[in-house]
């Protein structure tokens, strides 16, 4: 068990009560992940397809690193690490 | 005989003279030829291929130029007498290998040795450009290179106004910029190109207006026209750069997959409420190719799990601090000096006061930047009906 920090990226906040860190106490990103689900319910599905696995247009990184080079939703969690939800953002603003 | 002229004499001696033919032979077997004369005396011309370095800032910028204290170089002055002492101080400063050309560029001319005209600055843009002259990674080469440059500025909006205003402020030659749009009031809390007296009309006259009036020998060039998969080839073809400040997915995927299709650099930058992102896509990139908008994300999100627009808006300061990073970025590219974001995702956070770089790393089996064979262009569906952010 390692105490994560969790980053919410602004469009998912309206999930988290307006909060911008949750933190967690887990051993790997996908145990970080359900715990954030069981705290604030409905945001996984905007992370996770039905099928567990991570959206095409959403990333997941430990550090700068992106999960997919680690191992996916299996990778391990150092204590103190930062997990940042990255989601595709289009805004530019015309 | 006066102090100057025993001086000169007494430098004759120990520097050492080489007569034109003789350094034009040196030259082609690697000596380094600088011309230290005036910009004014070197705009009529100077020995083909010499560096041009003036007397004055020699000293200061001769490391930068030939870092190898050891390379043969070979001074020139207009009679031959600046470039002895010229000479004299490469010596000082440890070249191992300096002579003086004698009798100058007047010999040169006079035996019929190559001159060129070098391209170089007129005396409004010395002036309007001296703060990068002094800059040795910019310079007066740098500076050619800007006024050569042509960019294109997807979207005169919130991002696209920082950003075309730098860079035509830096003298990015040629600016183009794409949009379909007219200048909404609500625009003009972050959409600084633009006015209050310019409401109801074209984005891309108005944005033009405001470029010329900060920098008028500039060609701003307006593409009042969506990009589509029909015309968007025949838009991008003529820039350097691409600069992606639009705000909804279906014309970002288009953008990556034609900068992917005809190997163009694209500026990358994004922002919801008070967050921010800047990152270079560049899968061409010969040394260490970078990722392409693809390999990080595949796909646009569909529409009921893209930010819905009611939560749509932003601090409108915001786009200023993302669409001036896209316009360092853009002139890094352009001058070829630094490190450019590419494979790295920079990210603001306003509220935290934070930026933090996130690795993206390219994609083998990415379907665009990773295969030999174009997979087309892709029609998405806008995700929202009124795009993700303010419109
Ligand atoms: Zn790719």
């Amino acid at each position: 068990m390692s105490k994560t920090t969790i980053r919410i990226p602004t469009p998912l906040r309206n999930l988290t009560a307006g909060a911008g860190f949750v933190e967690v106490d887990a051993g790997t990103v996908g145990e970080a992940l359900t715990l954030l689900e069981r705290r604030h319910e409905g945001i996984l599905q905007r992370v996770l397809d039905e099928h567990g696995r991570l959206r095409g247009f959403v990333n997941v990184f430990v550090g700068e690193r992106n999960i997919q080079a680690l191992g996916g939703l299996d990778a391990g969690l150092e204590e103190g690490a930062v997990i940042s939800i990255v989601p595709a953002v289009a805004g530019g603003t015309r | 005989m006066s102090a100057s002229q025993k001086r000169l004499a007494a430098l004759r001696e120990s520097v050492g003279e080489v007569d034109p033919l003789e350094a034009l032979e040196l030259q082609q077997r690697g000596a380094r030829l600088i011309d230290v004369r005036e910009p004014d005396e070197v705009a009529a011309g100077s020995p083909e291929g010499a560096l041009r370095i003036v007397r004055g800032f020699l000293e200061l910028r001769i490391e930068q130029a030939v870092a190898d204290t050891e390379t043969p170089l070979l001074v020139l002055c207009a009679g031959g007498a600046r470039s002895l002492f010229a000479a004299d101080d490469l010596e000082r400063l440890g070249y191992t290998d300096v002579r003086s050309v004698a009798g100058g560029f007047r010999e040169w001319k006079n035996a019929g040795l190559p001159v060129e005209v070098p391209r170089t600055l007129d005396a409004e843009q010395r002036e309007r450009y001296g703060r990068h002259l002094s800059v040795p990674e910019v310079g007066e080469e740098g500076q050619l290179r800007l006024l050569d440059s042509k960019v294109l500025l997807i979207g005169a909006g919130g991002l696209g106004s920082p950003t075309a205003l730098y860079l035509a402020a830096a003298g990015v030659g040629t600016l183009g910029i794409v949009d379909d749009d007219v200048v909404d009031r609500s625009n003009l809390q972050r959409q600084i190109l633009h006015t209050d007296a310019r409401v109801g009309r074209s984005k891309v006259a108005s944005a033009r207006e405001t470029l010329l009036a900060l920098n008028p020998s500039l060609d701003v060039r307006g593409h009042e026209t969506r990009l589509d998969r029909h015309n968007v080839e025949e838009v991008f073809g003529g820039y350097d750069v691409i600069v992606d400040g639009t705000d909804n997915f279906p014309t970002r995927y288009l953008i990556n997959d034609a900068c992917v299709k005809l190997q163009k650099p694209n500026v990358h930058g994004s922002i919801f409420r008070f967050e921010g992102q800047v990152t270079v896509f560049w899968p061409s990139r010969e040394a260490d190719p970078g990722p392409c908008y693809r390999c990080l994300y595949p796909e646009p999100p569909p529409a009921e799990l893209a930010p819905s627009c009611a939560d749509a808006g932003v601090l409108g300061v915001l786009p200023g601090v993302i669409g001036v990073m896209q316009a360092v970025e853009t002139i890094k590219l352009l001058l070829g000096i630094g490190e450019p974001l590419v494979g790295k995702l920079l990210q603001y956070d306003a509220l935290q006061a934070e930026f933090y770089s996130l690795r993206v790393e390219r994609d083998p089996g990415c379907a665009y930047c990773g295969s030999e064979h174009f997979p087309g262009y892709v029609d998405y569906a806008q995700s929202c009906a009124a795009p993700v952010a303010v419109p």
